[in-house]
């Protein structure tokens, strides 16, 4: 497979124009730290409120490097830094005439072009940055590590256009490997037939089709089988949350207590979507569901949803957590965590998977909305070690967005008055401060 | 033997550019790759530094054979193409071999002009556009103490500037009103001059030549105005024409140089043409001209090389805009649009600053409130930026006054708003 690149991203709004970044990039590239040196460059326009950065892209088809009459500028494939060979420049600035954002520039105190050369791969701006608008983005390794897996499931899965939950099983699936025996109750996995269709499994391991209610059960005697016949294979279930926080829960709470060996990935869609869309205990306040409908009774779900991955950490898990596919390389770093902790006892993640079909969104919208719970903090994103013995916010939940731009993306929240609206918006800050009391002193998660 | 999927006919930008995005899309597709020198690739822009020695000779190569060979590409060199024939899909060299094509690339560029000087064709002269030129200008200028320039376009310009470095004495001569014609309006080509004349280059503009004849191993220019300029060498950088006598017999439509759709297809098909060599829509008025600067070249090959391989992502050449950089004695600039006083018509307004004391010039040009052109010397802003505003066509409105009063940061906001 090709190659992707690490990057920097700006926060615009994070940005007070101190210009530590750019004394930072000037220091380490010639010592003084004047910032005319700067390959960073912090600028504002007048009677704008926001500041503008230009520092170079390190595109993929670099405009600088083809108009180079010198072979001066070259992409390097290992890293991905449009590098600048300063011993082949000759001055001529036609880079600095065919690069659209300002990314190579003329530095007038030495008489020559300069660039960004990515430090390394440890930009020295982003951790110059008090307020943490340079980020690095790491989403890259992602398809560098694990992009040559094999997905272990079918082609031909006949899930909703759109569908969340088909990109998180097949990733999940990925990672975890071949060497895993896979449980899928009833819901929509199944239901697009990850368990088989026409007398074939739908994957490339063994699967099988538990109740709706005996799914973790089920797994622990398999994996307790394995144990004394002294192999080491994977159990892992991909549960619906009607499975996981409702029927299924009172073998899930079992197993959790007994301490079995099982990698459980609850699919939260919030609600019974395959049967229907009806309600389910994680289902939100004020939601439409099919048994939660809007009229002149009723405006929707009148309960607050149970916190399942809360209630897990209650049950001593080897390690618990929740992801959102927006956010993929915390979602792996997730994975590899239950991966080691399964092999110990209970390993549980809870994916928020939006369900455009039960959720009245767009079905491009899927990963917009993922991103759109966690930013608002309706999808707090953090994760519980046994070991620890706390949980740790792996995304600060510091300076959200309000509530409202996350609900008004869905159709099920399209009846919500301004007092429901209210109550959504309380009813997440008292979630996240419950969860703080549980994080270490200081931990909302702000981090380099 | 069997036809070659993409036969490039020329390795200068347009082709390299081409070679690039053809294998983007198809990895397997055999590519060959013409050129008539025996150099590996190089840029023709780079000679006048090798001329001054700022550059050896030995390191101007763009892609050397491993880059080609990991790319599996086939460069010959010493393959000058002599004719082309559509009916056979076939180009013939001059050594008389017969080369079949399914899809064809012309960017075989362009070749200097001689004007129509009398005595000019007789009297030993040199002139700028290949690696071989370039190293006999080096070594002539090693032997030499003076040098006449005919032409101040950016060849001369660069060239004047080179061989006085190296100490020369340098008379650089030009019909036109004042250097740089085709970029620079009178008021900033003063400015250059001003620095030319300040460094002993005697420059001589509105000043035709009248006839040049040779003695004593001295070349003589007679200028029109009765003054005589005499050098040991005379180096002629009038201009250049796109290489088309190749094409005499192919049918295919050559105008001042091959004309082309928005998708650099020439009128035969299967024929594409890019570079120097062509004749595309201009951005501004879409008439179609030969767009002879080095971006250019890199568009159009590479957009050429998408339509060869049939790539979906393609979209059409939004024509060509004339833009370039230029320094010269440690001074920068760069022009991009409608600038020199030829193009700037009634409905644009320009602002306009101009420093002499520090040698600032700041030009923009609006149509409405779009940016048009720009042209500046040692003025603080990306070149860049500039012309992503004009090729984008913002409409700037009230930040138009702004974009005059402080283009680097203005510039950078609309970077970051709109394609940043």
């Amino acid at each position: 497979m090709g190659r992707a690149y690490n990057t920097i991203q700006f926060h615009p709004a994070k940005c007070d124009g101190c210009n530590k970044c750019m004394e930072a990039c000037a220091g380490s590239h010639g010592g003084k730290n004047d910032p005319v040196h700067s390959r960073i460059k912090v600028t504002r326009a007048a009677d704008h409120q926001e500041f503008t950065t230009a520092y170079c892209h390190q595109c993929g088809e670099p405009r600088c490097a083809m108009n180079c009459p010198a072979g001066a500028l070259v992409k390097d494939p290992d890293t991905g830094v449009v590098t600048l060979r300063e011993e082949r420049c000759v001055g001529c600035h036609l880079c600095t005439l065919t690069c659209p954002y300002a990314g190579i520039t003329h530095d007038p105190t030495v008489d020559r072009v300069i660039k960004c050369d990515f430090c390394g791969g440890e930009p020295e701006c982003v951790k110059a940055c008090p307020r943490f608008a340079l980020e690095i983005k790491t989403a890259a390794n992602v398809y560098n590590v694990w992009g040559d897996l094999e997905d272990l499931f079918v082609p031909g899965l006949s899930a909703c256009q759109g569908c969340n939950s088909e990109l998180l099983i097949r990733h999940t699936l990925r990672r975890v490997g071949p060497n895993t025996v896979l449980a899928t109750p009833p819901g929509c996995v199944a239901g697009a037939g990850a368990v088989g269709y026409n007398e074939r499994t739908g994957t490339k391991i063994p699967v099988f089709h538990p109740l709706l209610t005996n799914t973790a059960s089920m797994l622990a005697g398999i994996r307790r089988y394995y144990n004394r016949i002294g192999r080491d294979v994977t159990v892992l279930a991909l549960a619906g949350d009607g499975g996981a926080a409702d029927v299924g829960f009172q073998s899930l709470s079992g197993a959790a207590e007994r301490g079995e060996q099982i990698l459980y990935i609850c699919i939260d869609n919030e609600g019974y979507m395959n049967t229907g869309t009806q309600r389910s205990g994680t289902t939100p306040y004020g939601a439409w569901t099919s048994t939660t409908p809007v009229g002149e009774m009723l405006r929707g779900k009148t309960r607050d949803s149970k916190p399942l991955a809360l209630i897990m950490v209650m049950h001593n898990c080897e390690y618990v957590a929740t992801a959102s596919m927006a956010f993929m390389e915390d979602y792996y770093a997730k994975l590899d965590k239950a991966i080691k902790a399964c092999k110990k006892g209970m390993a549980f993640i809870q994916v928020f998977s939006p369900c455009p079909t039960g959720w009245r969104h767009p079905t491009g919208k899927v990963i917009e909305v993922s991103r759109k719970a966690v930013e608002t903090n309706m999808l707090p994103l953090w994760e519980y070690e046994r070991e620890e013995g706390r949980i740790r916010f792996t995304r600060s939940v510091a300076n959200p967005q309000p509530v409202e731009v996350y609900l008004k993306l869905l159709g099920k929240f399209r009846h919500l008055n301004k007092e429901q609206i209210e109550y959504i918006q309380r009813k997440t800050e008292e979630r996240i401060e419950l969860l703080g009391r549980w994080a270490p002193a200081g931990g909302t998660g702000e981090k380099k | 033997m069997s036809a070659i999927k993409y036969l490039i006919v020329g390795s200068s930008h347009a082709g390299l550019s081409a070679m690039e995005a053809i294998r983007t899309k198809d990895s397997d597709g055999s590519i060959v790759l013409l050129t008539q020198e025996e150099h590996l690739p190089y840029s023709p822009t780079i000679l006048p530094y090798v001329v001054s020695g700022d550059v050896d000779a030995a390191r101007v190569t763009l892609v050397d054979e491993a880059a080609l060979n990991a790319c599996n590409v086939r460069l010959r060199k010493g393959a000058k193409v002599v004719e082309v024939s559509p009916a056979s899909r076939t180009v013939t060299l001059q050594s008389g071999e017969e080369l079949g094509y399914e899809r064809l690339l012309l960017a075989a560029g362009a070749e200097p002009t001689l004007p129509h000087i009398p005595g000019l064709r007789e009297t030993p002269h040199y002139v700028l556009r290949t690696l071989d030129d370039a190293i006999r200008l080096h070594g002539a200028a090693r032997e030499s103490e003076s040098a006449v320039l005919v032409g101040a376009g950016l060849i001369g310009m660069h060239l004047a500037e080179g061989l006085r470095r190296v100490g020369l004495r340098v008379s650089l001569v030009e019909a036109l009103p004042h250097v740089l014609p085709a970029y620079f309006d009178s008021e900033a080509a003063g400015l250059i001059q001003d620095v030319f004349r300040q460094n002993n280059v005697n420059v001589f503009t509105g000043s035709p030549i009248a006839g040049v004849s040779a003695s004593k191993g001295c070349c003589i220019v007679s200028l029109a105005s009765g003054t005589e300029l005499s050098g040991e060498m005379l180096v002629v950088c009038a201009g250049v024409k796109s290489r088309t006598q190749f094409l005499a017999h192919s049918g295919v439509e050559v105008d001042e140089g091959v004309v082309v759709t928005d998708t650099m297809r020439t009128s035969i098909e299967r024929i594409w043409a890019a570079g120097d060599v062509s004749q595309a829509k201009s951005f501004f008025d879409g008439r179609k001209r030969v767009h002879a600067t080095l971006p250019s070249a890199v568009e159009q090959g590479r957009l050429a090389g998408m339509d060869m391989a049939q790539d979906e992502t393609l979209s059409p050449y939004p024509g060509g805009i004339a833009m370039n950089t230029y320094r010269c004695f440690g001074r920068r600039s760069f022009c991009v649009g409608l600038t020199d006083d030829s193009q700037v018509a009634q409905d644009t307004e320009v602002d306009r600053v101009f420093l002499p004391a520090s040698e600032q010039y700041q030009k923009l040009v609006y149509r409405g409130d779009r940016l048009v052109g720009a042209s500046c010397i040692n003025s603080p802003m990306d070149p860049g930026v500039m012309v992503q505003i004009i090729r984008r066509g913002i409409d700037l409105g009230a930040m138009r006054k702004q974009l005059s009063s402080s283009p680097l940061e203005t510039g950078r906001s609309l970077m970051a708003g709109i394609w940043g």
